[in-house]
Formats: structure tokens, C-alpha cells, sequence
């Protein structure tokens, strides 16, 4: 087992240097491009990937006030901390904040909040934080307790989304950033294809969605791999939390995401090529597309009468926690069920768009 | 073989949430050699308590498992192929938890 002890190390990468700089040792495979490189250049060219896609899509201007969505998690952590660095950089002209919702899942939210809060500090940005129980007057440990283990997970994608938009009009926020990434979007892509979700499908590969509402959400991470947010995150030694949501597990979405994973396995590629794919994708003019419209009780975006979080809330309230769960669809069901088959319409339904539980979705 | 082994990214929640393992692991009976597939062996049977499927899938980690080997990205040094030595720092962080 021993050979020489630690004297001259023949490393096996030694032989590898970057093909960026050549001159330095390659720490990473870029699976976009299957580069090798370095660390120095790798974080040169992920930052300014991130700058032109944010330049070539104008998501900002110049004395916009946008919030960061942070979960704690990689994505956002490193969103949090790329978007200030690029910020200063290039003169965005941005003021940024950091916006967390607290779901109020003791053993899982408040230690990933303490992960933000730090991150508050670290990168010098200030953050409120959005309670479930302050907007909703339940938390999710207390919804549980009444609804079990199952559509919990419902409950708080819808309730995360309007928490998020709710901050942010809080803050007098322009913009949402979410740390949404590109293996993300070839996730949602599959999932809506196989839900025959043809709304979803044809908005979910948008890098900016909701420009008719209140505060548009972009999504700077639309072509950046997860592999390369996490070894950025790895090699800046970023301060994230990764932590499974207790109340968790949704299995069709974590199928989804083995398939992606085994797809980048065999070809990298695969990843944006499927967003391709959804980017490109035309709906048929024939297909009925569910109307915009705005909640009767709280104003917020809906295509019903109420807004599901509106329902879900009444339902818990009442007692009729089913209320507003599975596919009842065009009156905001009570009894009537399934009129029309064709659509579902926006934002009802469990939030396909959502990441996998416990982390920020769209 | 003297060896650190770190997990990252929710896979120490496998290993009884210790994140770093300093380790000795022996080559196989007749090889002179330890490579990484058979490293991958030894943790799983080892150092993994739980839900073993998260870490690794076939002979190889599970896609979305990182592998940094003295922080180098274990796919520019033949994956699992590559000849561990002697005080080798490998890492492994998985990116399928939360974001």
C-alpha cells in the first residue's frame, strides 16, 4: 500500500490542466461543454454565464428593488451570493433583500432560517422573513396535525408561492428571483408532459413569468447546472443547508428527477436540450387556455372565483380540509366536479412548478 | 490506506450525520491496489447506516452524488477507476437535497 510515502506524489491529474487557462490543475468537468478547468476559471465562467443571461434578458433595470428567495438551500444560497457579487461587478443599480418564508416546520425551517440569517450577515443583504402562521394563521406543523401526511404538500407549495409574492409586496419589491436551475426546469418540463399540463408546460420554461402581475419572478439559474451551483458552492465554501424536508417525500417528482439525473449520467447535454425542447414547444391555437382573473377574498391571481389558497384556507378553517385538493375544477367545486376536461386551469391542482417539497417553487 | 472520506449536501444524515471520516481501508485480498469502486463498496457496507439506495445505484454513486477526490472532480481522474493513495481526501456531496 505504501509507495514512497508522501515524497513525490504522482497524481493522476496532475497531467490535467484547465483548457481555459492552461496553466493551473482542472478541479471540474463542466457538463455543459465537458471543459475541463480550473477553479479560478470555472468561477469566472460560471459568474459570467449568469451576467449574459441576465443582460441578454434584460431581466432587470437600474433602481429596481428585487428579492432574493431564499430557502437556505444550495440554490438560493448561491443565488443570494452570485447576485450580489454581480451586482457590484457590473452596476446593476440593484437594491437587493433577502426573503424567506418560514413555514413553521420545527426541525427543518427554523434551523435552514438560521442558515439565511447567517447569510444576512455574510453577504451584507438585509432579509425579512414571511410567516405562514402570520399570512394563513396555521403552520405547517399545525396543518398536519389536522389534514395528516398526505397534500401536505399542497398546502404549502400554494402557500409558499403567494408568501413569496405576499413579502415581496411587503417590501415594495419590483422583482422575485428564484434559485430555480436548469435541471429544475428539464424536471418540470418532463413532469407537465406527463400530466398533459399543456398551461404549465408552455410557461415553465419562461425565464421571467407573472410580467401581468403584481412582481414578476425570474429565474437567473434557468441554463445553470446543479452540478456546477453545488461545486461552486463547494469550492467557495458557501454556507448552505441540506436538510430533507421532514413532512416531505413526493415520489412522481423524485421520479422525475432519477430520470434527468441518469440522463446527464449518459449525456450532459440532455439537461438543455429538454428545456430547448419546452422552450419550443407550440400550443395549438384550439386549446383552451384557463382565463386570468383575480380572487374574490384577497385579490390575489386566480383563474376561479377564489384563489386555491383562499380555498385551502377555508377548508382547513372549516374543518373540510379535502376541500380544494385533486382536480375539481371550474367553480371551485364544493360539490360540482370536472367540467371541462381538456385544461386544468392555472393554480389549482398541486403545484406541479414546485421543486421538490421544502424548497422555493414557482 | 490512511484515507479522509467527507459527505455533504444531506448524505451524512446516512453516515449518523458525521460529516467527516478519517478511515482506514485495506485493498482486496490479492490486489496491491484500492480503486474507487471498491471504496464505494466499503462505505456502503461501513459507513452508511440508512437508506443506502441514496448514495449509491449499480456499482457506481447515485447520479446526482458529486465525488471530489483531493477536490478534484472524480470524472477528470478516471471515476471509478481512479487508484486511491495514501492520505487521499475524498468527498462526496449529494445535490438532490432541497435548494
Amino acid at each position: 500500500m505504501e509507495e514512497g510515502g508522501a515524497t513525490a506524489k504522482p497524481r493522476r491529474a496532475t497531467g490535467r490542466l484547465c483548457s481555459t487557462c492552461n496553466q493551473r490543475k482542472a478541479a471540474l468537468k463542466r457538463p455543459k461543454t465537458l471543459e475541463q478547468i480550473c477553479r479560478e476559471c470555472f468561477y469566472s465562467v460560471f459568474e459570467d454565464e449568469i451576467h449574459n443571461v441576465i443582460m441578454d434578458n434584460n431581466l432587470f433595470k437600474p433602481g429596481e428593488r428585487v428579492a432574493v428567495a431564499a430557502s437556505g438551500g444550495k440554490d438560493s444560497t448561491v443565488l443570494a451570493y452570485v447576485m450580489s457579487e454581480l451586482n457590484r461587478r457590473h452596476n446593476y443599480g440593484l437594491d437587493l433583500f433577502l426573503l424567506s418564508v418560514d413555514e413553521g416546520i420545527t426541525g427543518y425551517r427554523d434551523d435552514s432560517l438560521e442558515t439565511v440569517k447567517r447569510n444576512e450577515i455574510e453577504y451584507g443583504l438585509p432579509l425579512k422573513v414571511v410567516s405562514y402562521k402570520d399570512l394563513y394563521g396555521w403552520t405547517m406543523d399545525e396543518i398536519v396535525k389536522t389534514i395528516g401526511l398526505k397534500n401536505n404538500c399542497t398546502f404549502c407549495g400554494v402557500f409558499r408561492r403567494q408568501a413569496l409574492d405576499r413579502g415581496a409586496a411587503l417590501m415594495k419589491a419590483d422583482k422575485l428571483v428564484t434559485g430555480h436551475n436548469a435541471d429544475d426546469i428539464a424536471e418540470t418540463v418532463l413532469l407537465n408532459i406527463l400530466r398533459g399540463d399543456i398551461a404549465r408546460l408552455s410557461r415553465c420554461t419562461f425565464i421571467t413569468t407573472g410580467e401581468d402581475g403584481p412582481i414578476p419572478r425570474c429565474k437567473p439559474f434557468k441554463y445553470t447546472y446543479e452540478k456546477e451551483i453545488v461545486m461552486y458552492a463547494y469550492f467557495k465554501k458557501l454556507d448552505y443547508f441540506s436538510t430533507e424536508c421532514i413532512y416531505s417525500p413526493n415520489a412522481y417528482r423524485g421520479f422525475a428527477r432519477e430520470f434527468i439525473k441518469d440522463l446527464e449520467r449518459m449525456r450532459p447535454r440532455a439537461i438543455l436540450d429538454i428545456i430547448r425542447s419546452g422552450e419550443n414547444f407550440r400550443t395549438a391555437t384550439s386549446t383552451k387556455m384557463p382565463e386570468q382573473g383575480t380572487c374574490e377574498r384577497c385579490g390575489y391571481i386566480s383563474s376561479q372565483k377564489l384563489c386555491k389558497a383562499c380555498l385551502l384556507l377555508e377548508g382547513l378553517n372549516r374543518g373540510l380540509p379535502k376541500l380544494g385538493i385533486g382536480r375539481a375544477r371550474g367553480t371551485n367545486g364544493l360539490n360540482k366536479r370536472v367540467e371541462q376536461r381538456n385544461l386544468r386551469p392555472e393554480r389549482t391542482g398541486s403545484s406541479i412548478e414546485s421543486k421538490q417539497c421544502g424548497t422555493l417553487d414557482f | 490506506m490512511h484515507l479522509t472520506l467527507e459527505f455533504g449536501g444531506g448524505l451524512e444524515l446516512l453516515c449518523q450525520s458525521t460529516k467527516i471520516h478519517s478511515v482506514d481501508v485495506k485493498p482486496k485480498p490479492g490486489e496491491d491496489k484500492l480503486a474507487m469502486r471498491d471504496l464505494l463498496v466499503w462505505v456502503k457496507s461501513n459507513l452508511i447506516k440508512e437508506r443506502p439506495e441514496m448514495f449509491m445505484k449499480g456499482d457506481s454513486v447515485r447520479p446526482g452524488v458529486l465525488v471530489l477526490i483531493n477536490d478534484c472532480d472524480w470524472e477528470l481522474c478516471g471515476s471509478l477507476d481512479t487508484e486511491l493513495e495514501e492520505k487521499d481526501n475524498v468527498v462526496f456531496i449529494s445535490t438532490l437535497h432541497g435548494g
